[in-house]
């Protein structure tokens, strides 16, 4: 099978700039006559790159989801209310105005898509990943979503009940993984390296304390 | 519209592409297709229903072979014309042939963090009393609207039960249009694996949707 195939558009230019593709040109084009029109200003436009490339990440996730394994109460008010409770920690606004934290157990997976279109949390996550954008994902995620958890290594009993959420509307979702075992007393900056982006979206768990050596 | 947007339940496209320490970014061109994507929404001129409805148009052939930040670039461009601020000419040679249209603001780059941390949050007062509450049993309307739509194909016609009511919020099919916000309550809808599938599918699988309310009729 081919693992690349989604991306291929992104790999077969921007080597040679003597040589540009058709995108950069258009895109190039694009901003210049939108700049000279006066109705972008160029540095905003690096500013946001700038915020999203070094700003915004899983990590703010992350903090979110040790936080609530550490602290029950604060884990009571992000299911309550997601939106105030992440907003305590610093994260809010863009893609993030109106979360909603939904809670893994033993009996049930929670996986978010948005099979429309791209909508994720970005003050939590940060950008999403092409996969999460791309056809594959978001075609399968809500007619086979056990087969989308193989291919990301994560198998789950039968019983246990795959809830998908299809972020259709502006709410937007953060998983809550469960807690890895043997994490006892462990402080909340520890338990949040053990909080990877995907186990956040639902495509992974949350890693236990063994698979932190390479990390 | 049914758009190559809409893919929940497409088949054929293989396997999911996860790349490990994936940069944010691939290419310049992506970061400059992103900023000035957002950049121009923060001029006020069009939304965000507006933005997805242009990408939804594009013809499902081009959309399905574009990468996202492609997709994103080609929408901008149906906006920035069909708005009337620049021309077909102006595009093709990057270069302002007349003056320029009033836009309400421009995002100066001193401002863009406030502009971030506000963002655009669509919940607004409710005009009427909420139809639907928490476990009620619904079914989604079978509607096929040439303009923009977030009722997904494959939850048409399909029974649910209600779990999450979210108070009222923007309107995308209306706000598309240009027709308002017409701000309307908004429900998380929950089906069962066979509602959606059929009999073979796995029957612990549950997918919900965020359903606005004429979306919906009692079940």
């Amino acid at each position: 099978m081919d693992d690349h195939h989604h991306h291929s558009h992104d790999h077969h230019h921007g080597h040679d700039h003597s040589e540009l593709s058709d995108i950069e040109l258009r895109v190039r084009a694009l901003e210049s006559i939108l700049v000279e029109k006066g109705y972008v200003d160029p540095a905003a436009i690096d500013v946001l790159v700038e915020t999203y490339e070094t700003k915004v990440g899983p990590r703010n996730g992350g903090k979110v989801v040790a936080k609530a394994w550490a602290d029950p109460s604060y884990r009571d008010w992000l299911r309550k209310d997601a939106t105030a409770a992440i907003a305590s920690l610093g994260f809010t606004g863009r893609q993030g105005e109106h979360m909603v934290a939904v809670e893994n157990t033993p009996q049930e997976h929670n996986m978010v898509v948005c099979t429309l279109c791209s909508c994720y949390p970005w003050p939590v996550l940060g950008l999403p990943p092409v996969w999460y954008k791309s056809a594959p994902y978001r075609s399968r995620a809500v007619i086979d979503p056990r087969g989308v958890l193989k291919e990301f290594g994560v198998e789950l009993p039968e019983t246990t009940r795959i809830r998908v959420w299809d972020s259709t509307a502006e709410i937007r979702y953060l998983v809550l993984p469960m807690r890895p075992e043997g994490t006892q007393g462990w402080s909340e900056e520890a338990l949040a390296d053990l909080v990877t982006r995907d186990s956040m979206i639902g495509t992974g768990l949350a890693l236990r304390p063994d698979q932190m050596v390479a990390a | 519209m049914n758009g190559a947007q809409d893919l929940g339940g497409m088949m054929g496209f293989g396997r999911i592409g996860h790349e490990p320490d994936e940069p944010w970014f691939h290419a310049e061109w992506e970061k400059r297709a992103f900023g000035v994507t957002l950049a121009m929404g923060a001029t006020g001129t069009w939304g965000i229903d507006a933005s997805r409805a242009a990408r939804e148009s594009l013809h499902p052939a081009d959309y399905l072979a574009s990468s996202y930040y492609e997709i994103w670039a080609k929408g901008l461009e149906k906006l920035v014309l069909r708005h009337g601020l620049v021309t077909e000419d102006e595009i093709r040679l990057g270069k302002a042939l007349g003056p320029p249209k009033p836009v309400a603001r421009m995002l100066k780059a001193e401002n863009v963090p406030a502009a971030l941390a506000k963002g655009s949050p669509t919940e607004r007062p409710a005009e009427w009393p909420a139809r639907f509450s928490v476990g009620d049993r619904v079914v989604t309307r079978v509607m096929h609207p040439s303009g923009h739509t977030r009722l997904p194909r494959y939850a048409r016609g399909k029974r649910g039960v209600v779990e999450l009511v979210h108070g009222a919020h923007v309107f995308p099919d209306s706000a598309a249009a240009g027709q308002g916000e017409n701000p309307q309550w908004l429900y998380t809808v929950r089906f069962s694996g066979p509602e959606l599938w059929g009999e073979e599918a796995d029957p612990n699988l549950v997918v919900s949707i965020d359903a606005w309310e004429s979306y919906l009729e009692p079940a």
